[in-house]
């Protein structure tokens, strides 16, 4: 028995329009561990949102072209419609992006939390609403929330209600899509490491933590897995990751984060020259090869992935030359 | 209320912003309460606070576009509230310009790039003959190839193209006062930086005075030389951007500064942390203080000790 729950293979999903194919999630292979949060970052449009989509949405206009993706052993692409639907909420749960914009304005959050489990065959007993009231006192809120409609919540309670609604059936794997973005400070810190708790706690099995924000993961993704236009490009450890990133695009991410005690008078940070390439139809070819400084004839074929060590692995020609020749 | 002080370009006074709503305009929101600030040449002021501190209204309240409930705003010794004629309103534009979020909802879907250059230089008169030198010389100046650029549609531009579009435009006039209100918070860590530096750059070279309003503290320490936190309406901490940083005071501004994720050092995660507390730490913090009001704790560091 794998200790994975779940395992990605040469996964590629792309969306069909009438020009061609947009590549945006293309031959990319990860695990996710039991008891892990996996961290998964990019910019915008480099695919992770649409990671997430293919793991649980299936819906067109994306469509798989390719590869395998096994949830707690089971293959979940070619898995009938109706079957999956039985693993959602309990098996696998998302949180997409803008959940807080998506609650009915003429529902209450008890009206809202019934229909919703209901939907998914569970009924909504008093047994199950003295769990809801349990959890929500662990993100700090009382019962009177139930009889409240989303207006009447700020956005950091609108978001600590879907924490404790999307994970109310103890699923073993949760994907985060950008659950801080919209948050001020304060409550990213609260919303993020309550995710961290209620897996240490065993309420949630593994998670998948996305986000555009690397000082974020670092605070509680156990590892890390960079993403640029549709490629997987660098995964590992954490702090590895943060601390000693070896793709030429991680490093140049990381160089570009302002931090408290840098100061443009002290040090002049320095962005990524250029923008992302289309996806649209896109070729053969290390995808950062036009923004990159180590680029040359080489790239114009697509790495693969390599091993650093055990736990770290990246997908550049150069990896080593550019170690020997930053550490020179 | 302290003179407005000699090489400011602009001064903020008690500056306070009642919004009423409700059938019968009874519900009273403080959006701004008594701040005061100076904003001089050649620095970058960061305006830092969460949603619903007030920080886009005072933008707005710097650029006329609400009225104050009280307080003045002193633009070169003349305060605005007494700008009464366009003509006189188009002059303060031409030294008063802001630049907002979202690049993508600023601009006319349907102009091209010379046409939304052309309204503006257009509009404020300026005279025609060395019109399009200017205007590429202004694209030039926020890095942008003319050439690549006056002819697409805003859908054919990135989020940062854009956004330096927007800030060229105010260089179209010649603006002593910018006023930056989130304007990095759409765009990608990688090419966010290269903006950054573009408003210092412009800062520096031109003698111009940024108010830069952000919720991300990195970014502010990064840019500015001076910084304004707000809670709740008020000011409760200013000063020079690294003596606040360093040593901060207010609960609210400590509280801030625990929370922000940084890649050097983790969250305590032992540590109860729980936004709501705050609450009741700043009511704390002003009754042990009762009476004080702002004070000045060290050179250029001012706090809110309470609330009068």
């Amino acid at each position: 028995m794998s200790e994975n729950v779940l395992e990605v293979r040469n996964l590629r999903a792309y969306y069909k329009i009438l020009k061609g194919e947009v590549k945006a999630v293309d031959d990319i292979t990860f695990d996710v561990s039991k008891g892990e949060i996996l961290g998964v970052a990019g910019e915008s449009g480099c695919g992770k949102s649409t990671l997430a989509s293919a793991l649980i949405a299936r819906k067109p206009p994306l469509h798989y072209i390719s590869g395998t993706v096994k949830l707690l052993g089971r293959d979940i692409i070619n898995m009938p419609n109706e079957e999956f639907r039985k693993m959602r909420l309990r098996n696998i749960s998302l949180i997409p992006q803008y959940a807080l914009d998506a609650f009915s304005p003429t529902k209450k959050i008890r009206e809202f939390i019934t229909d919703l489990v209901r939907d998914h065959g569970v009924k909504a007993d008093r047994k199950l609403m003295d769990k809801v009231v349990e959890r929500l006192q662990l993100v700090n809120l009382d019962s009177s929330v139930l009889d409240r409609y989303s207006i009447e919540l700020s956005g950091g309670m609108k978001q600590r209600v879907i924490l404790i609604i999307s994970t109310i059936l103890d699923p073993e794997f949760l994907i985060a899509d950008e659950i801080t973005s919209a948050l001020d400070v304060s409550s990213q810190r609260f919303v993020a490491t309550m995710l961290a708790n209620l897996r240490d706690d065993g309420i949630i099995g593994s998670s998948m933590f996305i986000t555009h924000d690397l000082s974020v993961l670092y605070q509680i993704a156990d590892r890390i897995l960079v993403m640029y236009a549709g490629n997987l490009v660098e995964i590992g450890p954490t702090d590895e990751i943060i601390k000693n990133p070896r793709h030429p695009y991680t490093r140049a991410l990381i160089a570009s984060l302002p931090q408290v005690g840098v100061q443009y008078k002290d040090h002049r940070l320095t962005g990524i020259e250029g923008t992302p390439p289309s996806l649209l139809n896109i070729g053969e070819g290390c995808r950062f090869r036009y923004r990159c400084p180590y680029a040359t004839a080489k790239c114009e074929k697509s790495p693969s992935l390599e091993r650093v060590d055990s736990q770290h692995q990246i997908s550049c020609w150069y990896w080593k030359e550019i170690e020997s020749d930053v550490s020179a | 209320m302290s003179v407005p002080s000699s090489d400011s370009i602009l001064s903020v006074r008690g500056l306070t912003k009642v919004f009423s709503s409700g059938v019968f305009r009874r519900t009273y929101t403080v959006a701004v309460k008594d701040v005061s600030f100076d904003m001089k040449p050649g620095t970058i002021l960061s305006l830092i606070g969460e949603s619903g501190s007030g920080k886009t209204t005072i933008g707005k309240l710097i650029l006329k576009l609400i009225r104050p409930t009280s307080g003045q705003i002193i633009f070169r010794g003349k305060d605005i509230a007494e700008i009464k004629d366009k003509e006189q309103l188009r002059d303060y534009y031409r030294k008063v310009q802001g630049v907002f979020q979202d690049p993508f909802a600023t601009f006319n879907p349907l102009y091209r790039v010379d046409r939304v250059f052309n309204v503006v230089y257009d509009s404020f008169g300026y005279d025609p003959t060395n019109k399009e030198e200017k205007i590429r010389q202004v694209l030039e100046s926020v890095n942008l190839d003319p050439d690549r650029t006056l002819g697409k549609f805003p859908h054919q531009l990135s989020g940062g193209q854009l956004q330096r579009l927007l800030i060229a435009r105010t260089l179209l006039m010649d603006v002593d006062i910018l006023i930056a209100d989130e304007v990095i918070s759409m765009l990608d860590a990688s090419t966010r930086i290269g903006i950054l530096n573009l408003l210092v750059d412009l800062c520096k070279s031109r003698g111009m005075s940024v108010l830069f309003i952000t919720h991300d503290l990195n970014l502010g320490y990064y840019i500015s030389d001076y910084t304004l936190i707000m809670y709740k309406g008020r000011l409760v901490e200013k000063g020079d951007t690294k003596k606040v940083y360093q040593n901060p005071i207010h609960p609210y501004t400590k509280m801030l500064f625990k929370s922000v994720p940084d890649i050097h050092s983790k969250w305590d995660r032992n540590e109860e942390f729980l936004p709501e507390h705050v609450v009741q730490e700043v009511k704390e913090f002003y009754s042990e203080n009762a009476g004080r009001g702002f004070e000045e704790v060290e050179k250029d560091h001012v706090v809110l000790f309470s609330d009068l």
